[in-house]
């Protein structure tokens, strides 16, 4: 290798040390992170520039996860679609459910009834906790401290066996239908929820104690990952991404579904946009989503879990197939043909716990949609990735992936 | 029998040394128990509880205890890494890479020749420590040796010719550096009081200098009243910090850090050869607890102002050598303990942490105590 070699004065050295651009002194580094990689919580792949420790540029590659969901959807009824939507955010599948119901729902301007809606809040709220536990753990884990991450994993154990009564499934519940849920809740399970949510307070205090004012975690993500409120909006970020930045968005207060509304709860704001506030605003809904359910079950209506009045779209009951011909043939088209569906166009989105899950269903008529686009909240949260990470530290990354909490089955759908 | 009486002192101390080794590497697979053990009660599991051997694991109810605790783990864990394949990845250099994981055990099985362990009485009724070699500058060399420790890093991380535990081996190279010098510095005064500037020999008459020098036998006789922790808090405390830094332990991990470099300096590497990080890891960390008890907590005093409660016999020693014990599995747990409660540092915030608050500190110490100690020795001389 040639060697160049150059006269340095004192005076060069001290234009040099003051007031000089920090150059580069040697190469850059590039370096690979993922697709299969501790930090990147699935199949992430980031390609770093780095200087040093410093991290130059970044350039996230998606799309390993891919299995075409929205073009599947268009060759299955509507109700065959509701486990594929447990494959998106598959931390929390009951919220992904609900919100795909309601987006065909809207489409086919129905109205659910009241014990249906309060089942879906239900749902809703405790996929949010459990998404948001495993965020809140994983975030741990990111920085460092393992015992979190097994303290929530402990209480989503808990979570996971409700779900497994509810819907049959721990994991991939599929739980609602089209015009309904697939089953009524079983008896003494709005007890049980109680319970649990009686237990995951007092383990979100422990994590509390352990992170919340812990200075080396707080040394970790204050001012961290910073994102101001125009990059976020502009970036298209939702959810308590979104929110720990100081922009006001909830979907249930601002486009309530649901019947949110009748629900008093608050909606954490953060400042700073950082690492930091994205850790206490998913501690905090946790605690609002505890309040949601409480207020739920404290007036759980009676009546039918699913649009009796909905007969073209709704399977009838088994016990009623077997003894009536009108039902005997409404099953039989529904379950051949799929729910009738009106011809049209819709867009509807449901605050899940990453963000806004959208659905955007073109539908011909009939039982299949014509076209079927998924918004992912995580997509859109990653998109600023590329502008974010340049300028921290390598270290950092982890910190700033486990804070955005993206899941990547939605992210690639 | 004249042959062997000749060779009797050459033999013995090689005879004690596997004694000792083989204690020693026994006590690292138990610590590694410990930490799966702790951790699990920590986070609220059950840990390792399955591994049972033959014949002793069936014995009544002893057997499912000895099980339940994990007992025979140790021996199926360290089968494991042996009866592994051996990977060994094409990229690498292969003398180093073969060469790390020797480097990184040796300097913390080397140390323990001069890490007293218990004290026993001789013929003369002088108490004398239970080590291998009684050196006068034991601390010297442990200092010394152990920071050869880091070149077991450096090498893995450069020998794997790849990018993770290069960032691994770089880091803990700057990291170990920067704490040495703390950590040396938070010493210095622990041995400036336990060296008298002089003391009066069996004939009445004083002598000038230390009886002990740097020898930790000396500061453990030194503190048969109180322990040095009690009245050098800010030396233990920069001691213990330091300790955590060049164990790698967590919160300053950052050789490992797995969740941004998968594994550190040791990614490329598996089988038994990774075995020896990991037994080298805990061997570290039983040198430095010894060592902090021996500086700190009194090394087999008993109590602060309680005289030692055990006699002068073999038995005496034994109790000793116990009560050491003791205290180095109490610290022992508190590093496990630590690492499962703390978040990690961030690799700069180590480093300002070591220069910026650590080494001024010790720094500060260090003169504040030679000017206590300077006005203590003018005034009652």
């Amino acid at each position: 290798m040639a060697t160049t070699t150059k006269e340095i004065s004192i005076g060069d050295l001290g234009a040099r040390s003051h007031g000089a651009e920090p150059t580069l002194q040697g190469e850059t580094m590039a370096l690979n992170v993922g697709p299969s990689h501790p930090t990147t919580h699935g199949v992430l792949r980031l390609k770093m520039e780095l200087d040093g420790d410093i991290v130059k540029s970044c350039d996230p590659v998606l799309g390993y996860l891919h299995r075409g969901d929205e073009k599947i959807a268009e060759n299955m009824t509507y109700n065959q679609f509701v486990p594929y939507t447990d494959r998106l955010d598959y931390l929390a599948p009951l919220a992904n459910n609900v919100a795909y119901a309601m987006a065909v729902e809207k489409l086919a301007a129905l109205e659910v009834p009241d014990r249906c809606q309060a089942i879906r809040v239900l749902c809703c709220e405790l996929a949010r906790i459990s998404s948001h536990l495993l965020g809140i753990g994983v975030y741990g884990m990111d920085a460092g401290a393992w015992t979190v991450f097994m303290y929530t994993f402990t209480e989503r154990e808990k979570l996971y066996t409700l779900f497994e009564e509810l819907t049959g499934a721990r994991f991939t519940t599929s739980y609602t239908r089209i015009g309904g849920v697939a089953r009524d809740i079983p008896d003494g399970w709005l007890g049980r929820v109680l319970e649990f949510c009686k237990g995951v307070l007092p383990v979100l205090d422990q994590v509390d104690k352990l992170l919340t004012r812990n200075r080396i975690f707080m040394d970790r993500t204050v001012g961290v990952g910073a994102i101001s409120k125009e990059d976020a909006i502009t970036y298209g970020l939702t959810g308590p991404n979104l929110r720990a930045c100081g922009v006001d968005l909830d979907l249930r207060k601002d486009k309530p579904y649901l019947g949110y509304e009748k629900f008093d709860f608050e909606v954490p704001v953060g400042t700073a946009g950082d690492c930091y506030d994205r850790y206490l605003m998913r501690a905090e809904e946790v605690r609002q989503s505890v309040s949601i359910i409480r207020q739920c079950i404290d007036q759980f209506p009676e009546g039918s879990y699913y649009a009796e009045d909905a007969k073209k779209i709704f399977a009838p009951q088994k016990a009623k197939v077997l003894t009536s011909m009108e039902e005997l043939i409404q099953n039989f088209m529904i379950v051949t043909e799929g729910p009738q569906i009106p011809a049209g166009e819709v867009y509807f989105e449901a605050e899940n716990p990453k963000g806004a899950l959208g659905f955007f269903i073109v539908s011909k008529g009939g039982g299949v949609p014509y076209r079927l686009k998924i918004r992912g909240p995580s997509f859109c949260n990653l998109s600023i990735l590329e502008k974010m990470i340049p300028g921290h530290y390598m270290t950092d990354i982890t910190v700033i992936l486990g804070s955005l909490d993206f899941v990547m089955g939605e992210c690639d759908r | 029998m004249e042959f062997l009486d000749a060779s009797l002192p050459y033999i013995m101390p090689i005879v004690y040394a596997v004694l000792m080794i083989s204690v020693f590497m026994g006590l690292c697979s138990y610590s590694v128990l410990a930490e799966r053990k702790v951790s699990s009660w920590i986070q609220g599991r059950v840990g390792p509880n399955r591994t049972r051997v033959p014949l002793v694991g069936h014995i009544p109810i002893l057997g499912n205890v000895m099980t339940g605790l994990g007992l025979f783990q140790p021996v199926a864990d360290g089968l494991k890494f042996l009866f592994k394949e051996e990977i060994v990845p094409g990229h690498v250099n292969k003398g180093y890479y073969y060469l790390a994981p020797i480097i990184a055990l040796a300097p913390a099985l080397t140390t323990m020749v001069v890490l007293p362990f218990g004290r026993y009485v001789d013929a003369d009724g002088i108490t004398q420590p239970l080590v291998l070699a009684n050196v006068d500058l034991g601390m010297l060399i442990i200092l010394g040796i152990s920071s050869l420790g880091v070149y077991g890093i450096v090498l893995a991380g450069w020998s794997s010719n790849s990018k993770y535990p290069f960032l691994g081996g770089v880091r803990a190279s700057a990291q170990m550096i920067s704490y040495e010098l703390a950590m040396g510095l938070a010493l210095l005064p622990v041995f400036m009081w336990a060296a008298s500037p002089g003391y009066y020999d069996s004939e009445g008459l004083f002598v000038e200098g230390s009886r002990y020098g740097m020898s930790l036998f000396g500061v453990v006789q030194s503190q048969q009243a109180a322990w040095t922790i009690l009245w050098q808090p800010l030396s233990a405390l920069l001691f213990l910090v330091a300790l955590f830094a060049e164990t790698n332990r967590l919160p300053f991990d950052m050789a490992e850090s797995e969740t941004d470099l998968v594994g550190g300096f040791h990614t490329e590497y598996g089988c038994f050869k990774f075995g020896l990080f990991f037994v080298a890891e805990y061997a570290h960390i039983i040198m430095g607890s010894g060592i902090f008890v021996l500086l700190f907590l009194g090394g087999w005093n008993f109590l602060p102002w309680v005289a030692d409660p055990w006699g002068d016999g073999i038995f005496g020693s034994v109790l000793s050598v116990a009560w050491f014990m003791a205290k180095v599995f109490f610290m022992i747990f508190f590093f496990i303990w630590m690492r499962w409660t703390l978040p990690r540092f961030r690799y700069d915030q180590v480093m300002s942490l070591g220069w910026k608050i650590l080494l001024p500190l010790a720094v500060g110490n260090l003169v504040l105590n030679t000017i206590i100690i300077a006005l203590y020795d003018t005034l009652t001389r």
